[in-house]
């Protein structure tokens, strides 16, 4: 039993990890300006999508007609050359293989700009409307965003391989000293979450030890006073917007080895993060991390067959149900401030 | 003696009588000789007919959808004459001649299904009431078929299904309108069970996956009647829901079940995830109960197998037709499909191909667009050379009967499209079977009132 519980923990961290990542970004653009962003969603598909878009231009591919040999409907074979592995070899090889790590490279500076344009262009003139008109604005940027895509790459979902080292599943209870091929686990699964954890620890860790975010916390604490010392903290804020989309982006091309992207994964992911940040507690960081983790978790256990044999269909609910109990019992979320979203 | 006439005599209101029944019973119909031609929905006047195509174009089957598409268009290029004919030169018998339906050029409208039976209902409505639609074809899951069948029925325009694969198409639910050449769960459990127990030997443990809708749920209970024939035990059969992106969930419970044969009841996008996560969970490079670790998807087409990659080699299934195959009817099929648009078509595109022509040729055959003459020209109808060998249209269900194909992914793929070798072709014989054994009730054959 304890190999099911294990491996359940262990798909639950991962859920989480994921859950964890698209809450924190939307913590941090409310936490900083205030806005309850639903374009987010769209930013970690827009991340995916630079995968998508990265991995086309890799393997891009001279096609030639060898008219000697014929394809089973009777028209010359189409002959296909790799253009990256003529031009550099080996090395292109390497790089078609690592597709998705490679574009993150890509994705930091894209994703970077778009939020900055995003939050220049749109939404700063959303700051002092109501948070209704603000969910109406990024929600049709949301749409906007998904039908660009939609119309550039189609509707069907793109599947991104992961690398061929990395396509097999971890022997965890080996590694642990267990008996052998009990506890496996896929192993870029188990890479996404290091990657999660290591993305949060970073938003974390510039936040609390550099100078840039502890202006920006003491701005989420106070902007009007931190404005008064001579502090541009709307720059800062912006900054804040265009690091929220490259967390976002960057979680999205993580992601496209286990979910093939498509135009509307953003949305089917936006609900989710929005309960987590809602039972972390709007503006909490810690706590949409937290919740994160924990309904990601709970999403998991829920779904193991004894627990459905119990209470059936537990698993599509289980993640509502416990945001109705958590508010029912502290009506701010886990870690939430008084004062924010409160009248 | 005066002669007393009275007004009326028995002779008199005999012969009343006899006239009147004769002439509002019987010189209507000598009258109107042929006025049922026009009087049911959309009956065609002018000098086109417009087909009805439902397509999933967005959505968990998708890419069958978008396959089918180009299979209808290209079916309709050959009714009306245009490029290479196709499969009307190997149709036989046919009456098809390449001029369209009973001369009227062939044109289509389409709406997108969204792989979604709510969305197919409205519209093929759409289609049927405001397009004008003589007949409605396609969709690739059972869910739309069943659901579009039962409205076709109501409407009074006949249903040719396109890819569907529940028992219960053409059984609990099926009906007078609605006609599938496609073949069915049983027929894959019937047709997959014995290669099963030769390849895996009569001792196994199976788990099931399945898509949480009609199609998944009788595919399960066929695959399971078969392989339970075989004494493989069933460890448990989980439901998953349709469109589920993430299988990760699911199948970390079935690493120590104690199973060690996974069966996906999935289809489409559904299947290219559960089956490519599966791998990524190593269940392919594992050992249980002594055994190396198998995993099994019963309904199997080269476009899912193209979109699984490497995670397909091995993989046993079932398919109703391949391009590959080297009768006359798929040569024929596959180089014009291939011509046009440069690729090999799927069993999706097939049976959409194959159900436009067998319609047309049903309408020249009864002569008329009338549904009823049309169902009856299709029931019973005995055809061969569209790819499945001899071919029965069964009266009693709708459902074709013919030959099944045992499919399994290929190791060492010589193309993109050299995804899935063809193990075995079982003979009608075989997979026919007695089509009272899922019910259901045709219903009438006459024609609503309004449409």
């Amino acid at each position: 039993m304890f190999d099911v519980i294990f491996l359940q923990f262990l798909n639950g961290l991962d859920k989480g990890a994921a859950y964890a990542l698209i809450a924190l970004g939307l913590t941090l653009v409310f936490g900083t300006l205030g806005v309850v962003n639903f374009a987010h969603g769209a930013l970690f598909m827009l991340g995916a999508f630079c995968a998508v878009a990265m991995r086309m231009l890799l393997t891009l591919e001279t096609v030639t007609l060898d008219p000697e040999k014929l394809s089973p409907w009777g028209t010359p074979l189409e002959v296909r050359e790799p253009l990256m592995q003529a031009w550099l070899g080996d090395f292109g090889a390497v790089l078609v293989n690592y597709s998705v790590p490679v574009s993150l490279l890509l994705t930091i500076p894209i994703m970077l700009l778009v939020g900055i344009a995003l939050e220049r262009g749109i939404i700063k003139h959303f700051y002092k409307r109501p948070h209704a008109e603000q969910i109406l604005v990024t929600f049709g940027l949301a749409i906007v965003a998904q039908e660009v895509i939609k119309s550039i790459f189609g509707p069907n979902p793109l599947p991104q391989p992961m690398p061929v080292e990395l396509r097999g599943a971890a022997d965890i209870g080996a590694w642990l000293g267990m008996q052998a091929n009990v506890i496996t686990y896929p192993l870029w699964r188990l890479i996404y979450f290091l990657f999660s954890a290591i993305l949060i620890g970073g938003v974390f860790a510039f936040l609390q030890f550099t100078t840039f975010g502890m202006v920006v916390r003491a701005g989420m604490a106070d902007r009007e006073t931190v404005g008064l010392l001579g502090i541009n903290i709307d720059r800062r804020f912006t900054i804040m917007f265009g690091l929220a989309a490259v967390v976002a982006g960057m979680a999205g091309v993580m992601y496209t080895p286990i979910l093939p992207p498509n135009y509307h994964m953003g949305m089917d992911f936006l609900v989710l993060s929005f309960v987590v940040v809602v039972v972390g507690g709007m503006g909490s960081l810690p706590g949409a991390v937290a919740a994160g983790f924990l309904l990601g978790i709970l999403q998991s256990f829920a779904s193991m067959n004894e627990i459905k044999a119990i209470i059936p269909g537990i698993d599509q609910i289980i993640i509502y149900l416990v945001a109705v109990l958590i508010l029912l019992v502290r009506p701010r979320g886990l870690m939430g401030r008084r004062g924010v979203m409160e009248a | 003696m005066t002669k007393i006439s009275r007004g009326l005599t028995r002779r008199k209101v005999l012969q009343t009588g006899m006239a009147g029944i004769i002439g509002t019973g019987v010189a209507p119909l000598v009258f109107s000789k042929g006025a049922w031609a026009q009087e049911f929905c959309n009956n065609p006047t002018g000098d086109t007919v417009t087909l009805g195509l439902n397509l999933p174009l967005t959505g968990t089957y998708a890419e069958e959808g978008a396959d089918e598409q180009k299979a209808y268009e290209l079916a309709i290029a050959h009714l009306n004459g245009e490029g290479d004919g196709g499969l009307i030169a190997v149709l036989a018998p046919t009456a098809l001649k390449g001029n369209g339906i009973l001369g009227k050029k062939v044109g289509y409208v389409s709406s997108d299904s969204q792989t979604k039976s709510d969305v197919a209902r409205a519209g093929a409505t759409r289609m049927i009431e405001r397009d004008g639609a003589i007949m409605i074809t396609g969709g690739s899951s059972s869910g739309e078929a069943i659901a579009v069948q039962g409205l076709c029925q109501e409407m009074g325009v006949i249903f040719m299904a396109g890819l569907t694969h529940s028992n219960d198409t053409t059984g609990k639910d099926k009906k007078r309108y609605g006609f599938r050449h496609f073949f069915n769960a049983y027929q894959s459990g019937v047709a997959l069970g014995p290669i099963l127990g030769e390849q895996y030997g009569t001792d196994r443990r199976a788990y099931h996956l399945t898509a949480d809708y009609t199609w998944g749920w009788t595919q399960e209970e066929s695959i399971k009647n078969a392989t339970e024939a075989l004494g493989w035990e069933t460890v448990a059969a989980v439901r998953t829901p349709l469109g589920t992106t993430d299988y990760s969930q699911y199948l970390t419970p079935v690493l120590n079940s104690g199973a060690d044969v996974l069966i996906l009841n999935h289809y489409g996008l559904d299947m290219v995830n559960s089956l490519t996560q599966a791998v990524q969970f190593g269940m392919r490079d594992r050992q249980a109960n002594g055994k190396d670790f198998q995993i099994v998807t019963p309904l199997i087409s080269e476009l899912m197998a193209k979109g699984a990659g490497e995670s397909v080699k091995g993989i046993y299934g079932t398919s109703n037709w391949h391009w590959n195959l080297q009768d006359p009817g798929s040569i024929a099929f596959t180089k014009s499909f291939g011509a046009a648009y440069g690729s090999p078509p799927s069993q999706a595109a097939h049976t959409a191909y194959v159900q436009t022509l067998l319609y047309a040729d049903a309408v020249e055959r009864a002569g008329t667009f009338y549904p009823p003459e049309v169902i009856k020209a299709l029931e019973g109808h005995e055809f061969e050379g569209m790819g499945n060998g001899p071919t029965l249209y069964r009266a009693e269900d709708h459902q074709c009967i013919k030959s099944v194909l045992v499919v399994q992914g290929n190791e060492s793929p010589t193309s993109e499209f050299d995804v899935l070798n063809v193990v075995k072709e079982v003979d009608r014989e075989t997979v026919t079977y007695d089509p009272a054994i899922f019910g259901g009730e045709l219903g009438p054959a006459e024609p609503a009132p309004v449409c």
